[in-house]
């Protein structure tokens, strides 16, 4: 929809007929501290009756706020279209700490698993970091990133707004007050997703699939554990959010069911790259990339004899947790518990 | 000389930000200046200077930021063009939620704090309203949700900013902020230039030193909240 259109909208329409398709603009005049507008009028009729001192305050005055207001649907009216589309992520090699180049180039497809290895300090997070910011040998590595195989202008850069790229990591908390429900929901209302119900009770059960205990909708977001919380961001980047690339740095540790949770992002056709250290993570992905002093030194394949592997990596894993499980529970382990 | 007012609610990381994107311009330190406009003290001169950028803080005191700002800032650019800098840099704390110190033409740069809570940015008002760029601070600590909700929130109040994520600490997002303030516009003066919004209405008896509670002693701008029992 053009801008002119909504621009005929607000001069013609009552506002409770805009407000029926564009619930989103009740926020606009509660933003103005506006709470008793008349929403049987057109907005310019409607704002006549609105105490000129609010308005006032706000360092506005009646044509002010109807441009804003038209704005405001332009930049709203049609959220859901802007999403990101993107097929393929290019990574073209600039140089290690060092100043050696790295490996050449490397390319990435949607549905695709990448891992990201290397000790403490190698540049794990530049890399994860170069791809956020979509780089173009203008970061200390040197790397450019391509975009389905062409250069990205600053513009498009700029337009994409921190929406191409979604991130995971173990330093991340919830900070709101709310319950998994409302926080859903909240989520769903600023995407506009047309299924919102749906949507969250999509996103709620992928959470309690990936996580060992169990939490309900009703439970606040604040309160709950670790895993929890990791398996609930997890599951609402894939079911909510539209950023087409997942950055997800180091989630070993958090107790959630993690090849599942990788597999989930990466079914939702995203592209997944996973900084770990965790053998069972690293040989669930498609590749892994192997960093050494700022550098990508090589890209590995995951081979079918390591695949193979990872069914005894597993089995490793889960005797593992049970030790844990263990040891909260207050029990004693003997060596029976490692036999499986 | 390129002018950039930053501003934002205190603690958002103004400082961290504004040391991060001089580090990702491509401009020597000694050719950047700042000025702090900040109210009763200021812990950050140090961190300006141990990266060999000069800066000079002035503190309100008892007057209104706002109203200091727009009386000192022709001065500052003075100061900056004298000093031959590419670049000046303001710096003042938003303490009202109202103070918006951003003049017509000049490069604004809001920063909050994603800490803050997803409903912060509909509350600042004109200082976030009338940015061109907001930049969000500590998002690397809250979810992606909530990262996408502010952002929506901030979106909501301005809908023509640019915003743009950038962690303090480690820099991530700073390049793309740089490249932006690359951007702001030359000036050698900003004589009859004009401040985007009005500053704080406050000529009243309480401005001039009175303590007493009481109509009686209220002169001047008064405004009146209204008190209604069932």
């Amino acid at each position: 929809m053009s801008r002119r259109n909504f621009l005929e909208i607000a001069v013609s329409q009552p506002l409770s007929q805009i407000r029926a398709e564009f619930p989103v603009c009740e926020d606009f005049f509660l933003n103005l501290r506006i709470e008793n507008i008349d929403w049987s009028l057109t907005l310019l009729n409607a704002l006549d009756k609105v105490d000129k001192e609010v308005i006032n305050e706000f360092g506005l005055d009646r044509e002010m706020i109807f441009r804003e207001f038209v704005a405001f649907l332009d930049a709203f009216g049609h959220v859901s279209a802007t999403a990101a589309e993107i097929k393929s992520l290019t990574v073209i090699g600039g140089h290690d700490k060092s100043g050696n180049a790295e490996i050449d180039s490397f390319c990435v497809a949607v549905g695709e698993i990448i891992c990201i290895v290397g000790p403490t300090g190698a540049g794990k997070s530049r890399l994860l970091g170069d791809i956020e910011c979509l780089a173009d040998g203008d970061t200390p590595t040197g790397r450019r990133i391509l975009i389905d195989g062409e250069m990205v202008s600053d513009q498009r850069r700029f337009d994409m707004e921190g929406k191409l790229v979604a991130q995971l990591s173990q330093n991340m908390n919830f900070v709101m007050d709310l319950t998994v429900e409302e926080f859903l929901r909240m989520h769903a209302g600023s995407r506009f997703i047309d299924d919102a119900e749906d949507s969250i009770k999509r996103c709620f059960e992928c959470a309690n699939q990936l996580t060992g205990e169990k939490f309900m909708m009703d439970t606040r977001v604040t309160q709950l554990s670790g895993g929890q919380s990791r398996a609930l961001m997890i599951a609402d980047t894939a079911c909510m959010s539209s950023s087409p690339i997942v950055l997800i740095d180091e989630i070993e540790n958090a107790g959630i069911d993690r090849r599942q949770a990788i597999r989930l992002l990466a079914r939702k056709e995203k592209i997944v790259f996973v900084s770990t250290h965790d053998p069972l993570l690293a040989l669930s992905g498609d590749r892994r990339i192997v960093i050494k002093n700022g550098g990508v030194v090589s890209v590995i394949e995951t081979s079918e004899s390591e695949k193979r592997c990872l069914d005894e990596i597993e089995k490793l894993d889960t005797t593992l947790f049970r030790l844990r499980s263990c040891l909260r529970n207050g029990g004693i382990i003997d060596m029976d518990m490692l036999k499986g | 000389m390129k002018l950039i007012t930053f501003s934002g609610p205190p603690s958002s990381g103004k400082t961290s930000v504004i040391l991060q994107s001089i580090d990702a311009l491509e401009v020597p330190v000694t050719e950047i200046g700042v000025v702090k406009f900040d109210c009763l003290t200021s812990f950050d001169q140090g961190r300006y200077q141990s990266k060999g950028v000069k800066v000079v803080t002035g503190f309100s005191g008892k007057l209104c930021p706002d109203h200091f700002f727009v009386s000192n800032i022709e001065a500052a650019v003075e100061w900056g063009v004298k000093s031959g800098f590419k670049i000046l840099i303001t710096e003042s704390a938003g303490l009202c939620n109202r103070c918006s110190p951003y003049i017509q033409g000049i490069l604004s740069v809001c920063v909050i704090d994603n800490l803050a809570g997803v409903n912060t940015p509909r509350k600042i008002g004109p200082m976030l309203k009338m940015a061109d760029i907001v930049v969000v601070t500590r998002g690397d600590v809250v979810s992606q949700a909530e990262r996408e909700v502010f952002a929506f929130n901030i979106r909501q109040v301005n809908t023509g900013a640019r915003i743009i994520f950038v962690n303090g600490i480690t820099g991530q997002g700073a390049l793309l902020l740089a490249k932006n303030l690359w951007h702001a516009k030359e000036v050698d003066g900003l004589h009859e230039q004009r401040l985007r919004f009005t500053t704080p209405a406050a000529v009243c008896s309480y401005c001039t030193g009175e303590m007493r509670i009481g109509s009686e002693y209220q002169l001047g701008t008064m405004k009146k909240m209204e008190f209604k029992t069932d």
